[in-house]
């Protein structure tokens, strides 16, 4: 379902995705340059997330820098598992999110926590439980991030 | 960089996000046992350390019409892999560009984009045009498309406690 966004929710969305003020007030500050007043952006920004328009308000981490860890993680699923295992992968609060894709290698999932070692004991987890391997990708290298979106 | 106890226990509070509240930092910093400005100074340090990369939203794709999401992985030589990120991590229509490590036999691309769009056709032809424009059409490569979401949170950190063994 595609959620009805009215111009302002887009402006909302939109300027947001570049940043939100760290101040006293600063959804008044947001408002002030969209135009609108402090208490319709808080009512519109509520109303979107409660729509899952919005899947997060606050800050995005550099997870690396404070010794946090981060992987894709890649399974082979038989089709007749695959409700079984999701279940089992997307329990872990660790997932952040999981798809199922078009390859062989058919779920793909995200996981992140404050240490390395805390990411290896869920994929040692999800391999017992599940009897499946696991390939785990790690980024080497980020060479773009900001995954910024037009509504 | 060790998190202080303060950066922690804060990063901890604001796991479900920044309260919606006119004064959102001091409504924060009650949650903490820490007062508004200091809130403000803390989280303004960990901007500036790079420890918070910015504060904002993250948008679900699929609720904003993009239905089609799909993860385009390439299969660049190591030599080469850090010049193509640089080109694709600039490309309009990539929005997060990684290098991983290969798995062989099974898995030998070592280079992942995003590309999302309103459907699976437009997203199909854009690949293909940026391929063609950037001159990596003779690398190797995939559309992988999502079939199903089953998850979409942010990450959640600031769990350290809780998860130390």
């Amino acid at each position: 379902m595609t959620t009805a966004l009215d111009p302002i929710d887009r402006a909302i969305v939109n300027t947001l995705q570049g940043g939100f003020p760290v101040c006293e007030r600063p959804f008044a500050e947001a408002a002030h340059g969209l135009g609108i007043g402090e208490a319709e952006m808080i009512a519109r920004i509520r109303r979107l997330r409660e729509d899952g328009v919005l899947s997060r308000f606050g800050p995005m981490y550099n997870a690396d820098r404070f010794g946090g860890h981060n992987t894709l993680v890649a399974m082979a699923v038989p089709a007749e598992r695959f409700d079984e295992v999701a279940a089992v992968v997307n329990a872990f609060p660790e997932v952040a999110h999981n798809y199922a894709r078009a390859h062989s290698l058919n779920m793909w999932f995200v996981v992140a926590a404050d240490s390395r070692a805390t990411v290896d004991r869920v994929l040692t987890e999800v391999q017992e439980r599940t009897g499946l391997p696991v390939y785990d990708m790690p980024k080497e290298r980020e060479f773009h991030v900001g995954l910024r979106i037009e509504a | 960089m060790e998190l202080s106890d303060r950066e922690h226990a804060l990063i901890a509070a604001l796991c479900d996000g920044l309260p919606l509240d006119s004064r959102p930092y001091r409504a924060l910093g009650e949650r903490v046992g820490m007062g508004e400005a200091e809130v403000l100074a803390c989280l303004e340090a960990m901007a500036r350390d790079g420890i918070i990369r910015r504060l904002g939203v993250i948008v679900r794709h699929h609720e904003l019409g993009y239905r089609a999401n799909a993860m385009v992985v390439w299969d660049i030589p190591d030599a080469e892999v850090g010049a193509v990120g640089r080109l694709l991590g600039n490309a309009p229509e990539v929005t997060l560009c990684y290098r991983r490590p290969r798995r062989p036999p099974d898995w030998t691309y070592n280079l992942f984009t995003m590309v999302h769009g309103r459907d699976r056709e437009s997203v199909a032809a854009a690949i293909e045009a940026l391929a063609d424009r950037e001159g990596l059409a003779h690398h190797p490569r995939q559309v992988l498309f999502s079939l199903r979401r089953f998850k979409q949170c942010g990450a959640r950190y600031g769990r350290r406690r809780e998860a130390a063994e």
